[in-house]
């Protein structure tokens, strides 16, 4: 099993760092994996994305240009990575200021309005992990009780406080997540 | 002791496993995309943990200065940098190598020349294996080719550097610097009381004092000198040469590739032979000593050999010497911090060997 995954949004939204979580996660269940972000000056620019593998097998390039799985988080990487969803793959994707929504049909198409439900239950600072929530729930791939091993594992102590919190968000957007299209 | 799991940048392994390592000394100066080396090792509180000294110099001259005095104290010292940092302690670590004295440089290299990009590349090969500042001399080169092996060769350059009293370089890449990977990690070793009997740690109760120089005013002196490095690189050839082999058993066509493309590569051989296309991937683990003998041996029962870099073509000099004409050594490789994809390397093979089937 091996599942390509990359993470793109703005910077901000906490992308590099729900990468990191979903490494962590899978390493707690003794997978390989990689964790490869776009450095530099694309994240001052405004956008930020990951390349997260996850492998039953020794990971070979921790860089790829197509993926299982396309978590987007804003327009701009919408119109980036579309289309480097392998076919029959995974995109979840944030309906937040979306203008022109995701059109492929050999794709299955999740939405998850997890940052207007954020905004609106002031649970911002966990925004990412209401997405995490909805990818576990469509690519059950790792557990949530993995999640939260992984969460205490990457979270420095001092925001352990917080972990409830996140298991909030987590079960939320597992709630959230719609079927847009599936193949 | 149990090696324990970490999912860790490569730049924060080698952080992490110099401490381990019980290294005395790190001199730095921050540039991306290594600069995560010295943030953790100013976070890690290094002298607390073994008394390890981390020092931001003023610049990279500074520090590669500062790793000479270490040195010259029989301590084991290290610096890192990329690749316009590495160009700016040239001298120094031409000094080092001529004054015969262990250390580690570390170079997360990204594109050049000039300032060039802070993404990956390894347009540096030429500048590590063929000595890099002047005179005649080697560094020994390892290349890692993933977050393990960034840990793993601290230790490793610091016991081949000591061995042959030789700077040893590990050649890395932005992408190899920045991403993140499962981890062991040794457990703690002390730092060293003891100093080698050539360091200059005062004349104590030696007949002579220790001499540190790399200025020799005598021709003859200067040149039987050079006899000795070049004995000595000899030796390290015999004795280091590292390499890693994957599908080369039954491989019609070779790819020679290290580090981050190496991982490329592995990738490239697992589509090639989804479609039944024979392809095999030597990594060289050391550049200097290169893994010339090995590459010789393979070319004689292979069609074709490619040698895949992110440069315009360097290692691939040293692939075709090895080769020898025996069979055609082509190049390809991505620029400017672009990293070569998997279907790329395919697509090439099939263009450059397979008339483009």
């Amino acid at each position: 099993m091996t599942e390509e995954i990359i993470i793109a949004g703005f910077g901000g939204q906490g992308v590099l760092s729900m990468g990191k979580i979903m490494a962590y996660s899978a390493m707690m269940q003794d997978m390989e994996v990689s964790w490869m972000p776009a450095y530099g000056p694309e994240m001052r620019g405004g956008t930020a994305n990951v390349t997260v593998i996850i492998s039953s097998e020794r990971i070979s390039s921790p860089i790829v240009k197509h993926f299982d799985t396309a978590i987007i988080l804003n327009q701009q990487s919408l119109d980036k990575f579309e289309h480097a969803v392998k076919p029959g793959g995974v995109l979840i994707y944030d309906g937040n200021g979306i203008t022109r929504h995701p059109e492929r049909k050999d794709i299955s198409i999740y939405r998850i309005d997890a940052a207007e439900e954020a905004g609106r239950t002031n649970m911002s600072k966990v925004f990412n992990m209401m997405v995490m929530g909805g990818f576990i729930k469509v690519r059950p791939l790792i557990k949530l009780e993995n999640v939260l091993r992984g969460l205490k594992k990457s979270l420095p102590e001092r925001y352990h406080s917080l972990i409830p919190l996140n298991e909030k968000a987590l079960i939320r957007g597992e709630e959230l997540i719609k079927e847009v299209h599936i193949v | 002791m149990e090696r324990e799991l970490r999912l860790m940048k490569g730049n924060e392994a080698v952080a992490e496993a110099a401490i381990r390592a019980g290294v005395d000394g790190y001199f730095g100066y921050p540039i991306t995309p290594q600069s995560e080396i010295l943030e953790y090792l100013m976070e890690a509180n290094p002298y607390e943990r073994t008394g390890m000294v981390v020092l931001q110099a003023e610049s990279e001259v500074a520090a590669i200065n500062m790793v000479y005095g270490g040195a010259g104290c029989g301590k084991k010292v290290m610096t890192s940098s990329s690749s316009p940092g590495i160009s700016l302690k040239q001298e120094g670590i031409s000094y080092i190598a001529g004054a015969e004295l262990p250390c580690l440089i570390v170079n997360v290299a990204r594109g050049g020349p000039g300032l060039g990009t802070i993404q990956p590349a390894q347009a540096d090969y030429f500048q590590s294996v063929k000595g890099g500042g002047h005179g005649d001399y080697h560094l020994i080169v390892l290349a890692p080719a993933s977050v393990q092996e960034m840990a793993d060769f601290v230790e490793l350059g610091f016991e081949l550097a000591f061995k042959y009293r030789n700077p040893a370089l590990i050649l890395s890449d932005g992408a190899i610097g920045q991403m993140m990977e499962k981890v062991y990690l040794n457990p703690q070793k002390p730092r060293s009381s003891e100093s080698p009997d050539w360091a200059t740690t005062g004349k104590g109760s030696r007949e002579d004092r220790n001499i540190i120089t790399s200025l020799d005013l005598d021709p003859d002196g200067q040149e039987q000198f050079n006899h000795k490095l070049i004995e000595k690189y000899a030796e390290i050839e015999k004795n280091e040469v590292r390499y890693e082999e994957f599908h080369c058993d039954d491989a019609e066509y070779l790819l020679v590739a290290y580090g981050t493309s190496a991982r490329v590569c592995q990738k490239s051989v697992q589509i090639a032979r989804e479609h039944g296309i024979k392809l095999g991937l030597l990594r060289p683990v050391t550049l200097f000593p290169f893994p010339k003998k090995r590459i010789a041996e393979i070319s004689s029962r292979v069609k074709g050999i490619l040698s895949v870099e992110m440069s315009s073509g360097q290692m691939v000099e040293d692939v075709q010497l090895a080769v020898n004409g025996r069979v055609p050594v082509m190049h390809f490789g991505r620029m400017g911090g672009i990293v070569t994809t998997p279907d790329e390397v395919v697509e090439q093979v099939k263009i450059l060997f397979l008339g483009g089937k």
